[in-house]
């Protein structure tokens, strides 16, 4: 493992996450109510998720299974026996009045998850505490400035699975988190976990941050460890981390405060601000009465039962890049770029790849034509209007010189545009394939029209028939530069 | 005809046969509820018009040949513990007066399903907590047999209106003795099956891992009849047992020749009144001659069942009562009339913590405060394993005792309380001296068992008697059988208190 | 067995529980007698005891990911103390953060 990118601070960052997921469930953890994101408020609950007297949960098995399939892929250790427990608070987005968690027996530990800079600045291996399973609790608004008006509730999001996965504090910048954090959300992206959407809140992160410093006697002074919360974008995880870092290191300068001193303070990041501010410290917090949820029962999980989840996973990103690399031999970079676009994007690279027989062409076509489209137009793969076979069959007739690259690109934009076939487009767009003995006539005539250009030719100076591509093009718009330029050379030595 | 003469079982087969029309049996019981229970008070809601719309749709569907349900007519009041969606479930407490779910419980979707009629919603202390119903926001029932005594509790609307004929039967809950305790106290039947036997889906929770709804009737075999039908697997219950449902009725026949009983010694002590005594005695002696034998078992935990119950049951009542804020249903506190700004010396941090204080602290009567507290203060930090953690060990010893005692028995009898019904006030200053009314039957529940209590003698005083039978989980058919079978040796389940009859 | 009726109080504020100064007295002293009686248990020896929470010995029940029937807004705002149609109203909660 490499040190962190070099830095010129005086102090090592010390981060750990604790990142909150909402499983691609069609329900509630404990309910049928439905999780689709965006309903109008109040309108996805039931009995249950309003915590109505009497109401009982029943659990989710895709929840469970998805849960599983997250915590194996992190590499955890999966409990034999796992329990619910309740979590008791009071806040008015958490209608029972407690939350259905997981607190002594969590269903997985000890996991991992590595994460390379492919710039080569860093390799880290970050420990995973836990993977549990809990239910999400419901949203709370209030109008800031109206101070001390009512607050809105809606329970619509109450009761959707989450998995929680807590770090070790292995992270070393506010960098290496983001990436990360980038590396999390596609493995979990790639399972079908969960869609990752920081928007929409199916994904949340929170912060441990604090800083490592080498004093001059040996001894390493740490500061007291900051909570991190409202990061609405892994762009402002970092920056958030990046800011507390230099604030800490000013707080420390200022006070040479260590770890243990103070209570540990949770700070919000003010995005707009570009600062981070420390929220107020809740009376008698963190009693939370754990204990089994009476009305749920424990759940084991057999060897033969990880054996079926582990068979529905494939391969996880890590080792994708690696087969993609190896099988098509591109470079690591490339196989990168792909993998990091996700699962359907590696299944169309390799559809076109096979079909072309090739991984290199494919993928530069794959990054620099489909997937550049894709961004522009905020498409996702599954909808684009040039199908793999279709691909295919351009990058093949482009190679075998049928026409150049840059006519494989006119003939790419009309297909995306008409969302016809290249044979189709070929004929609409009046391009007929030359054959090779109307290029030699064609060459011949050229030829002799331009003798000064056959003279320089044969003097030497090759460069000279480039003059005759612009006339080959005007006598017949289809034909090859390339191929042009090649025969006349070959008919010129031939005199 | 008069229907409230009849067992439940006679009255379904007279209107089945069309000897007895649905509309004329509710209006006979209602007509006693009306007559009777402005001072029994067993009632906390009675739905006449409703009763009568769906039992002459009852008898107009007998009339066009179309079929029926088993409990077709039966009149049936629930304790209102029970979610019911056309009718006020309040448990009994300030917190849910006038709140209406949106929903039906397990057991009431099961009764509208056979066709039973629910004339109203029972009187119970307060979130089922207590002995006595004395815990009621809405006032004490009073016991039938003595109306200056307590019909027990919690279920004691329950006990009361069956024992007053003011319904057939009756669906009660029991956490700790709530269905046996005043079943015993008013000279009728009640049985509380093994732990999720009856669904607890819509039971509004007390204790989740040891509530169990269950009937109360004058006669085993007329609770027979009603868990055949409130029995069975709730896919909405995690809880609720998936083993097939017997036909409890069918299987009453049977004699007793070569059952075991066990008669626990440590029920003989102090506190036993004599005359309970000799009822439960003579109990022993009915069983004997019937050609069952008794045998004398150990129970060694059994005496710290209620100190176990006493932090189990608060412990995961604190936590199902918290939602019970004031935010979503349920009473709020008014804000900011001359509020008293402070609790235990502190200040509210917020609007909102100071609602949800005050609409708590507005909402619950004393023993629901004094259970929360109790249970908030056993599960929180440093205490958790002294208490809580603690009496969840003993839990298992008590019901390592009971798959003991079932190696050697097949039931095991005892009295149902140390004492016949106690005055109303009598112990209502004293929480220690009431939580001592659970004594011989919170063991049950902690063990997840079943047990039924029916009456076996009454005291010079004319109070009823109750005797209690235990037996290993899923033993509802053997239970039932033997009061069965007693009941058919013995006349004390036919009484009636005189003032009323 | 006595606790102190300022860890009653604390204790009253965990289960957000209102109490006068005169039921604060009362809880004391009635909690303090419940906790001592219950403090039978410690003459047990538990140790080699693993705790029971639960009478079943059932385990795995799930139900499929089916969605099932929502309730109405009305529905569900019926019983809240406050609503506007859309939402449950409750006094402001003061930027205190949620759950997870």
């Amino acid at each position: 493992m490499t040190a962190s990118a070099a830095t010129s601070e005086p102090y090592t960052t010390v981060i750990g996450l604790e990142v909150h997921v909402q499983l691609q469930t069609r329900t509630k953890l404990f309910c049928g109510c439905s999780t689709r994101f965006g309903a109008a408020p109040n309108t996805q609950v039931c009995p249950v998720c309003l915590g109505l007297p009497g109401s009982l949960p029943v659990m989710n098995r895709t929840a469970f299974t998805l849960a599983l399939k997250a915590a194996l892929a992190l590499g955890c250790r999966i409990a034999a026996f796992t329990k619910w427990d309740r979590k008791n608070y009071f806040y008015p987005d958490l209608p029972k009045g407690y939350q259905i968690s997981q607190y002594d027996l969590p269903f997985s530990s000890d996991g991992h998850l590595e994460v390379t800079d492919p710039k080569g600045g860093f390799v880290r291996n970050v420990g995973i505490v836990r993977v549990h399973l809990e239910e999400d609790a419901g949203k709370s608004m209030h109008d800031e400035a109206a101070g001390t008006a009512d607050s809105r509730i809606d329970l619509n999001r109450a009761g959707t699975p989450l998995c929680e996965i807590v770090t070790q504090p292995d992270l070393r910048s506010p960098q290496e988190a983001r990436a990360w954090l980038n590396e999390l959300k596609l493995l979990l992206v790639y399972l079908g976990v969960s869609d990752c959407n920081m928007q929409e809140g199916s994904l949340r992160v929170d912060a441990n941050v604090n800083l490592h410093i080498p004093q001059p006697d040996g001894r390493i002074a740490k500061t007291p460890i900051v909570e991190i919360k409202n990061m609405n974008s892994f762009r402002s995880v970092e920056r958030a981390l990046a800011y507390e870092a230099v604030r800490q290191y000013d707080e420390w300068q200022a006070t040479k405060a260590e770890l243990g001193t103070t209570p540990k303070q949770t700070r919000g990041w003010d995005d707009p601000a570009g600062v981070t501010r420390a929220q107020r410290h809740k009376e008698e917090s963190s009693d939370y009465r754990y204990f089994p949820d009476p009305d749920l029962v424990p759940v084991t999980v057999d060897e033969r039962q990880l054996a079926e989840v582990r068979a529905s996973m494939g391969e996880p990103p890590a080792v994708l890049r690696g087969t993609l690399a190896a099988k098509w031999r591109i470079s690591p970079y490339d196989a990168d770029v792909l993998v990091n676009q996700g699962r359907d994007i590696v299944a169309y690279f390799e559809d076109v790849a096979t079909r072309v027989g090739e991984g290199k062409v494919a993928s530069n076509w794959l990054q620099q034509d489909v997937l550049r489209t894709l961004n522009e137009r905020g498409e996702s793969i599954d909808a684009f209007p040039v199908r793999p076979e279709a691909l295919a069959d351009l990058i093949g007739r482009v190679q075998k010189g049928e026409f150049d690259t840059s006519r494989g690109r006119e003939i790419f934009a009309e297909m995306l545009a008409s969302g016809r076939s290249v044979a189709d487009v070929v004929a609409s767009l009046g391009i007929a394939v030359v054959d090779d003995a109307d290029l030699v006539a064609l060459c011949r005539e050229l030829l002799a029209e331009n003798p000064k250009i056959v003279a320089d030719v044969r003097g030497g100076k090759e460069q000279a028939a480039a003059g005759l591509i612009g006339q080959a093009k005007k006598k017949n718009p289809n034909v090859n530069p390339a191929k042009v330029r090649q025969t006349c050379l070959e008919l010129i030595r031939a005199m | 005809m008069q229907p409230a003469d009849l067992s439940a079982t006679d009255i379904v087969a007279a209107i089945r046969q069309g000897d007895l029309t649905a509309v004329q049996c509710v209006e006979a019981f209602l007509d006693r509820i009306a007559r009777l229970d402005g001072s029994l008070n067993a009632f906390l809601h009675v739905d006449r018009d409703g009763a009568l719309a769906t039992a002459a749709a009852i008898d107009a569907r007998r009339k066009a040949g179309r079929p029926l349900g088993a409990l077709a007519g039966l009149p049936v009041a629930v304790k209102d513990a029970l979610c019911t969606a056309d009718l006020p479930t309040t448990c009994a407490s300030r917190m849910l007066a006038g709140f209406r779910p949106p929903y039906d419980a397990d057991t009431v979707v099961r009764l509208r399903a056979a066709d039973a009629v629910i004339v109203g919603k029972t009187n119970m202390d307060e979130f089922a907590m207590g002995g006595s119903n004395e815990n009621s926001a809405f006032g004490p029932v009073r016991n039938p047999w003595d109306p200056a005594r307590a019909p027990g509790g919690s279920s004691g609307g329950s006990a009361a209106c069956v024992a007053a004929d003011m319904a057939p039967v009756a669906i009660g809950s029991d956490t700790g003795g709530s269905i046996r305790q005043p079943a015993g106290l008013c000279g009728i039947t009640g049985l509380k099956p093994t732990y999720g036997r009856v669904s607890r889906r819509g039971l509004v929770a007390f204790a989740s891992s040891l509530d169990q709804i269950g009937p109360m009737a004058r006669s085993a075999a007329d609770c027979a009849l009603v868990l055949e039908t409130i029995a069975g697997h709730d896919p909405g219950d995690s809880t609720s047992l998936a083993d097939v449902v017997p036909r409890y009725t069918e299987l009453l026949e049977q004699p007793l020749t070569g059952l075991r009983i066990g008669r626990v010694r440590d029920h003989y002590a102090d506190g036993l009144d004599p005359e309970v005594r000799r009822g439960v005695d003579e109990a022993f002696a009915v069983f004997e001659a019937a050609g069952a034998t008794v045998h004398d078992v150990e129970l060694p935990h059994a005496k710290y069942g209620v100190a176990t119950y006493y932090l189990i049951a608060p412990c995961e009542a604190s936590s199902n009562l918290a939602r019970y804020d004031g935010a979503h249903y349920g009473h709020r506190a008014k804000p900011g009339e001359g509020h008293r700004a402070e609790s235990g010396g502190r200040r509210f941090e917020s609007p909102l913590v100071e609602m949800y204080c005050r609409s708590r602290g507005e909402g619950f009567g004393p023993e629901v405060k004094r259970r929360i507290m109790l249970g908030t203060y056993a599960l929180s930090a440093g205490y958790y394993d002294a208490y809580y953690a603690k009496a969840l060990k003993v839990r298992r010893l008590i019901r390592q005792d009971y798959l003991d005692a079932f190696q050697k028995v097949d039931l095991i009898g005892g009295p149902v309380s140390a004492t016949p019904a106690f005055r109303l006030g009598e112990k209502t200053g004293d929480p220690l001296a009431m939580y001592l009314v659970d004594l011989y039957t919170v063991a049950t529940n902690l063990a997840g068992v079943g047990g039924i209590s029916f009456p076996c003698g009454f005291t010079k005083g004319g109070l009823p008697i109750g005797f209690q039978l235990q037996g290993p989980a899923l033993a509802e058919p053997l239970l039932l059988r033997a009061a069965d079978r007693f009941q058919r040796l013995t006349e004390w389940h036919v009484r009636r208190p005189e003032r009323i009859a | 067995m006595t606790l102190a009726r300022q860890d009653v109080a604390k204790v009253a504020m965990l289960a957000r529980l209102e109490l006068s100064d005169a039921e604060l007295d009362t809880m004391t002293s009635e909690l303090s007698k419940i906790v001592g009686f219950v403090s039978l248990l410690d003459e047990l020896d538990t140790a080699a005891v693993p705790p029971l929470a639960h009478p079943l010995d059932t385990q795995n029940v799930f139900r499929d990911d089916e969605p099932a029937p929502s309730l109405t807004t009305a529905a569900a705002l019926q019983s809240a103390p406050r609503h506007d149609g859309e939402f449950f109203l409750v006094p402001a909660v003061l930027g205190e953060s949620g759950a997870a």
